[in-house]
């Protein structure tokens, strides 16, 4: 996801005279073994093409020419051609993939495997796996930095956030974070990364460089018992000004300043919001709302909620090409 | 019986060889290169002889429980290579008349914590016997005296109690409007205790039994080659001329004849409790919350699918792990005393933190309300509100405890 953001930044400072470039959204939908395609200009649906079974992260390569999918239950990562939607190939993912991160080069694929507490590193082009990295139970988020040199792993019952070498594959730092960490996001200058805690219900904030956390960020939503506030997708813009945070069943997405770390406003989403996406220019923000079907396109200059489209059966993951 | 499960760091470097090659002295887990701790507990299950389940589907594996141990245990100590903690759970299968000596010989050993799964009478005698010397946490009784006049301070309860099975019954089957209630009870002491949680659970949720039976255990074989034909015939008749209900409850904690009465009643009303509709604290087929790996994980590890006794096996052990990974220490007395802080939560795939009640030494949790094949809702319900935790809508709460310590 970074490698998309990087190499996005680059595009849209080049393609910023043409506001009306349109990208294809990317939606990964669970329960319904497909992936619904959306237009990132008039936000209608393309298409809907299968995937393979259950399909949950999703991410495109830096040149947008392949599009890569967890298809978890068929034990597998399946590439596909984000124009056409035909399979090209798959690659080896190591059991039950849920949701991995892509080198900013493009190369390699690092993959959490939910069931058997280990991170896979798969070179995209050989189809090898280059290792298998054990982790604690339950890995999940996956977050690299942006320089490339540090992958991050979440897993989700030891509850630790594992600080892994990129080159050599060994683990340097666990920072224990609180209860069932999801999702790992750095920010664009790599100054700071945020673990989100499903069950906690709260944002670790961590400095990378002592692997310290400096913050823990709360979720405090009115009428919202605060069982119902469960953190799980992350995501930063470029100018590290603005976080958010999908809140899952409290059908929420926190809006955080990114230099006080302090929640400025919840805005209202489609139902269980778990992951998100920027358009490249960073116009719009998608959530997948599994509960609800749908995704919810945040207005990012003005923090509203736009508009919502109906997409397949339980909607998990989202990326929009960079091109 | 005695196997010991014990999961070193030296064998998880040899199983992966990846691990192996990162464990040079420069590279962490930098935990593993001084002494780690060793936290030793035991599970101590007492198996009560008496008849088969009715129906052969919930025959008791050998390894009940146990099973639920070895994963806590896997659990535990991947995260322990981490942290420099080491976690054992020995595994003792007793009869009521071994129990105690049992029980004498964990505690001469100085394993300072031992999960239980007994009934009601054989849980607090193994309790009063450990006293100060362990901590008992127990994955198996269910009754509310044990968490009321008979409370012990020295046991945690990781298995819900009748209270919180009822009262999660109790919420669904008023948010479905139906609030007349047929209780079915059986002759025994502990369907007794049952049923009066469901009484309970009905005057504190505004629902009505408009009647009550008591189905008696006479005996006798539960297999029999003429198989349905007597329970189609005396079932109908054992509960005709009933007062208009809404369900029929069934209060069967000895499992004597709640699983014949779905389909079989003299009118066509719905059974729930001990059948038809269940509240319990897990079942094999929800998928929810993570909970499709850790069913996964389980069915790996034993070969078979999870059943309740292995979830309670689960949670307790992991208690003793998630709060030796918090609290970053292995000392018995630290780790119970953080267990009961407000800073000790627990996650166990229901889509909360599970906390532990203070008054009671009750773990909260959600109730799952399953059919024989899926879960149909999780209590509490969201329509139930309370001032500090929605999960403390369900059981025993604070103002209305009897527990002493």
């Amino acid at each position: 996801m970074k490698a998309t953001l990087t190499s996005c930044l680059c595009l849209a400072l080049g393609l910023t005279a043409t506001p009306a470039l349109a990208n294809r959204v990317f939606v990964s939908n669970e329960k319904g073994n497909d992936v619904t395609v959306l237009d990132s200009n008039t936000l209608e649906v393309i298409g809907t093409y299968p995937v393979g079974t259950r399909p949950r992260g999703i991410t495109i390569s830096p040149d947008g020419k392949e599009l890569y999918v967890c298809a978890s239950d068929d034990d597998l990562v399946r590439v596909f051609n984000p124009e056409t939607m035909e399979e090209m190939h798959t690659l080896p993912s190591g059991p039950d993939p849920e949701l991995f991160v892509l080198h900013p080069s493009g190369n390699p694929l690092y993959i959490a495997n939910e069931d058997d507490n280990l991170v896979t590193v798969v070179d995209v082009k050989t189809h090898q796996v280059l290792a298998e990295i054990p982790v604690g139970v339950e890995p999940e988020g996956m977050g690299v930095s942006p320089d490339g040199k540090v992958v991050i792993n979440t897993s989700e019952t030891t509850n630790m956030a594992h600080f892994i070498n990129s080159e050599t594959f060994e683990i340097f730092a666990n920072v224990l974070v609180d209860s069932r960490p999801r999702f790992a996001q750095f920010t664009a200058d790599g100054s700071k990364l945020y673990v989100s805690a499903e069950i906690g219900g709260t944002v670790s904030v961590i400095d990378p460089a002592t692997q310290e956390i400096t913050k823990k960020i709360t979720f405090e939503i009115p009428g919202v018992l605060p069982e119902a506030i469960q953190p799980v997708g992350v995501r930063t813009t470029q100018d590290g000004k603005r976080v958010f945070v999908a809140l899952g069943p409290a059908n929420r997405v926190a809006v955080i300043d990114g230099e006080t770390d302090e929640v400025l406003e919840y805005l209202l989403v489609g139902q269980r919001v778990w992951q998100m996406a920027f358009t490249p220019d960073e116009k719009y923000l998608f959530t997948t709302n599994g509960n609800s079907n749908d995704v919810s396109i945040i207005d990012v200059a003005t923090l509203k909620v736009v508009k919502s489209v109906p997409v397949g059966q339980q909607p998990w993951g989202v990326v929009v090409a960079p091109n | 019986m005695i196997n010991r499960i014990i999961i070193l760091l030296a064998g998880l470097a040899v199983a992966t060889p990846v691990f192996a090659q990162t464990a040079d002295p420069a590279s962490p887990p930098a935990a593993a290169q001084k002494q780690a701790q060793m936290i030793r507990a035991a599970v101590l299950r007492v198996d009560r002889p008496g008849l088969l389940p009715i129906s052969r589907l919930d025959l008791p594996p050998q390894d009940l429980g146990f099973a639920g141990a070895r994963l806590a245990i896997d659990d535990n100590a991947t995260t322990g290579r981490f942290m420099g903690q080491e976690f054992e759970a020995l595994e003792v299968a007793a009869t009521p008349e071994t129990a105690e000596g049992e029980m004498e010989k964990l505690l001469a050993q100085g394993i300072p914590f031992v999960v239980v799964l007994a009934d009601d009478a054989m849980t607090l005698r193994l309790t009063d016997l450990a006293k100060d010397r362990a901590i008992v946490l127990n994955a198996g009784a269910r009754g509310d005296d044990l968490r009321g006049k008979d409370c012990r301070f020295n046991v945690l309860h990781a298995a819900p109690s009748h209270a919180m099975l009822a009262d999660g019954l109790a919420q669904f089957l008023m948010w479905k409007k139906w609030p007349r209630w047929f209780l079915v009870k059986g002759s025994h002491p502990e369907d007794e205790n049952l049923a009066e949680a469901y009484r309970r659970a009905a005057r504190k949720f505004g629902a009505e039994i408009v009647e009550e039976r008591t189905f008696e255990d006479t005996g006798g074989a539960r297999r029999t080659d003429s198989g349905h034909v007597q329970v189609q015939q005396q079932m109908p008749v054992f509960t005709q001329r009933a007062p208009d209900y809404d369900v029929m409850i069934t209060a069967d904690e000895a499992g004597i004849f709640a699983a014949y009465m779905p389909y079989q009643t003299w009118d066509a009303r719905l059974v729930a409790g001990s059948a038809g509709l269940v509240p319990r604290s897990w079942h094999p087929a929800f998928e929810a919350w993570g909970g499709v790996q850790f069913q996964n994980r389980f069915e790996k590890l034993a070969n078979r699918s999870m059943r309740d006794e292995d979830y309670q096996t689960w949670l307790a052990l992991r208690m003793i792990g998630e709060a030796a990974t918090r609290a970053q220490t292995a000392d018995p007395d630290k780790l119970k005393e953080f267990m009961l802080s407000d800073r000790f939560e627990v996650a166990g795939f229901k889509g909360q933190k599970l906390t532990m009640r203070d008054w009671d030494h009750q773990l909260r949790q959600p109730i799952l309300l399953a059919t024989g094949a899926l879960v149909a809702s999780v209590s509490p319900q969201d329509q139930y509100l309370h001032q500090s935790s929605a999960l403390d809508t369900l059981g025993i709460d604070r103002p209305e405890t009897e527990c002493k310590f």
